[in-house]
């Protein structure tokens, strides 16, 4: 029963091994440990932000097996055997993701809280449909928000990104 | 914010092994499936489960298929991004993979399940009154045995079911439907996004071909009963009739009386009333049209 758990004392740890941003992690969780303590604290990537804490706010998106998610609700163990991608794994050899260098551009975001989750969305997003419209890129996005630019700047920083990545020669 | 306290997590490999679990461990045990509610119970609500199990590693669970009478088997661990994208649900029954598009955000479709939202048995849930039109009935299994209720019978209050602590929901079935079935979702929430449903509306039915008389009808209702319930009486004045404006007034001001909404922080019960009537119409008006599925946009126009 209980396959892969292990109890010290009365303490139950579960080995788990997961792809962070491209690299194999092995490493123990407790039950209860969410994924965005796990992420930001044993392994230091802060990027992942955490604000709302309830799963409405996208803050704390990542992509699992790039389909967005809150990690704020999810439990750590259920990473196990997943490949998990937070903001730090998105540029390439110092090179920026067409999504991280089009909101730069466009001024896709002031105080930047929202950006992580808001740019996860985006490519999970472009990844599945690479020439969306107004209106579906508003429905995917809907559960990330921005309490400074008033989404125009998002939207078009999307758009602008979904034309570069379409490019040919990419 | 709360953050959750140790628990001890099971983690079986089969329904058997899930519900042994449960009747070892005793009361204060919770399934975990998607876990969009329990983290949130456990955060918000102050829930504090002795243990969890967790079904994902059940495999069979999950999965849309078709079966060769044309029904359609649901598995309860599928996510409800899943039935949105179906292309099996959005060529059948297209108003439910509205339904599941309709629930939060795309990060809580990705884990939320249509098996948990069932179990939750949360009267607003969008799905249920989707499921209902369509006569879903909901396979239950413990220890070997298994059984199956309909739908409607499944739920018993707010967030109470048929199911006992040791027994699982497996599957949702959707038997098959008549020729030519529409249906249609209307989900009314002023807030566009990320909001509970206030009114949830599903309508289905099937036109005689030559009279176009309304021969199979269904009405369901969200989040104005303490479950999510059929409006049988406001089907009963359609059948048998064309669809038209003035009779499909009639079925949503039957609709409206036949419900039993409470006032909430949300709005009003006399408010929830005057929207069952409005919609109800709207939803029979709009399936009636036939139309091909819409945009999720063109879809939000339609409703104001
Ligand atoms: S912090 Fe997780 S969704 Fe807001
Ligand atoms: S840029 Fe500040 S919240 Fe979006």
């Amino acid at each position: 029963m209980a396959e892969g758990t292990a109890k010290a004392e009365d303490r139950q740890f579960i080995p788990i091994s997961f792809t962070l941003n491209g690299t194999t992690q092995q490493t123990q969780v407790e039950p209860h440990e969410l994924l965005i303590d796990v992420i930001r604290n044993r392994f230091g990537l802060t990027g992942t932000k955490r604000s709302c804490d309830v799963q409405v706010c996208g803050a704390c998106t990542v992509l699992v097996d790039g389909r967005p998610m809150s990690s704020c609700t999810t439990l750590a163990f259920e990473a196990r055997g997943h490949e998990v991608l937070t903001i730090e794994g998105l540029a390439k050899n110092g090179k920026l993701h067409p999504l991280q260098a089009a909101f730069i551009e466009h001024g896709g975001f002031q105080c930047g809280f929202c950006t992580p989750g808001m740019i996860l969305a985006a490519k999970a997003l472009l990844d599945q449909n690479p020439e969306p419209n107004r209106e579906e890129i508003i429905h995917f996005m809907e559960g990330n928000i921005c309490r400074c630019t008033g989404y125009k700047k998002i939207l078009e920083s999307i758009v602008a990104a979904a034309k570069i990545l379409r490019s040919p020669g990419r | 914010m709360r953050r959750p306290e140790a628990l001890e997590i099971f983690q079986p490999a089969s329904v058997k092994e899930a519900c042994q679990i449960i009747r070892k461990n005793g009361p204060g045990g919770h399934f975990l499936a998607g876990g969009t509610d329990l983290v949130i119970a456990i955060k918000e609500k102050g829930l504090a489960p002795r243990y969890v199990v967790d079904l994902k590693r059940i495999p069979s669970l999950s999965g849309i298929g078709e079966n060769p009478d044309g029904s359609l088997t649901i598995g309860a661990l599928t996510t409800l991004r899943e039935v949105e994208i179906s292309p099996l649900i959005r060529k059948k029954y297209p108003f439910l993979a509205q339904s599941a598009a309709e629930v939060g955000s795309i990060q809580i479709r990705n884990r939320a399940t249509i098996g948990g939202n069932m179990a939750n048995a949360t009267p607003s849930a969008d799905v249920a009154p989707s499921l209902l039109v369509l006569d879903t009935k909901a396979k239950i299994s413990c220890d070997g045995e298994e059984r199956v209720v309909t739908l409607e019978d499944f739920f018993v209050g707010p967030g109470k079911t048929v199911m006992k602590q040791d027994e699982i929901l497996t599957e949702l079935i959707i038997p098959p439907t008549p020729a030519g079935l529409r249906g249609e979702y209307m989900k009314f929430s002023p807030r566009e996004m990320m909001d509970l449903a206030y009114v949830g509306v599903a309508v289905a039915l099937a036109l005689e071909t030559k009279t176009k008389k309304c021969q199979h009808v269904r009405i369901a209702l969200g989040a104005v009963s303490p479950t999510p319930m059929r409006a049988r009486k406001a089907e009963a004045i359609l059948l048998n009739q064309v669809l038209a404006e003035e009779i499909a007034e009639r079925a949503g001001e039957e609709a409206s009386s036949e419900c039993k909404p409470i006032s909430d922080v949300r709005s009003s019960a006399e408010y929830r009333r005057e929207m069952v009537r409005v919609n109800t119409k709207r939803a029979l008006l709009n399936a009636g049209l036939g139309s091909e599925p819409i945009s999720w946009l063109e879809r939000r126009d339609k409703r104001y």
